[in-house]
């Protein structure tokens, strides 16, 4: 009698363990309404950011954030906006962070995901644009 | 016995299920990083490879001349 029940649960525990192996990283599910809303508005302002970018007057933090790096780089009719701009996209980028977190059910992985997003901005940044580094402002 | 076998299934099961519950607590770094990249290729609209030849080696030109040509 006993070992039957022995034998069960080595069982159970072996089931277990296959399925520790299949399924130890499930996706992230990143097409909440929230992500969504916050993926678009940062797709179109992409677009006014785009010019900053290849100028050089709007970096890549190593944080997951932008910053104006050089302002005299930016015409002087769009100057005023470009601190506005770079707030904007900060905000929707704190946001996007933490609505990964919660849309998965892991508020407290919050910052892991800010930090991944980090070294994913600058890997997919293109050649020319500027990312901040350990040593200050490099330009990729 | 019965009770006994009882009670160590409902043991066994729980130390699985909380072993269950632990597998999630732990960041999932490839994941994340397989999220983050889809989200900046779409922000960033990166699909070099799928949309801009698909744009600039203007594939409606060739219907556009095409057409007329049916037409007559």
């Amino acid at each position: 009698m006993m070992k039957k029940l022995l034998l069960s649960f080595v069982l159970i525990l072996s089931l277990f363990a296959t399925q520790l192996i299949g399924a130890a990283e499930p996706n992230l599910d990143v097409n909440t309404p929230a992500i969504i809303a916050i993926k678009s508005t940062m797709t179109a302002r992409h677009t006014q950011l785009l010019p900053h970018y290849n100028s050089g007057a709007v970096g890549l933090t190593g944080d997951a954030f932008i910053a104006v790096k050089d302002a005299t780089a930016v015409p002087l009719k769009d100057r005023g906006g470009i601190n506005n701009l770079v707030s904007a996209e900060n905000t929707d980028r704190a946001k996007l962070y933490k609505e990964i977190a919660a849309g998965n059910g892991h508020p407290e992985w919050q910052n892991d995901i800010q930090n991944t997003f980090a070294g994913r901005w600058i890997d997919k940044a293109q050649s020319g644009w500027f990312y901040q580094g350990a040593g200050g402002w490099v330009k990729k | 016995m019965n009770k006994n076998m009882g009670l160590l299934l409902a043991a066994g099961l729980a130390l699985i299920l909380s072993a269950c519950v632990t597998i999630n607590i732990y960041f999932p770094a490839a994941a994340a990083e397989k999220a983050a990249d889809k989200i900046i290729e779409e922000v960033w609209q990166l699909k070099d490879g799928e949309t801009k030849p698909a744009e600039t080696t203007a594939p409606d030109a060739k219907p556009a001349d095409s057409t007329p040509a049916v037409a007559k």
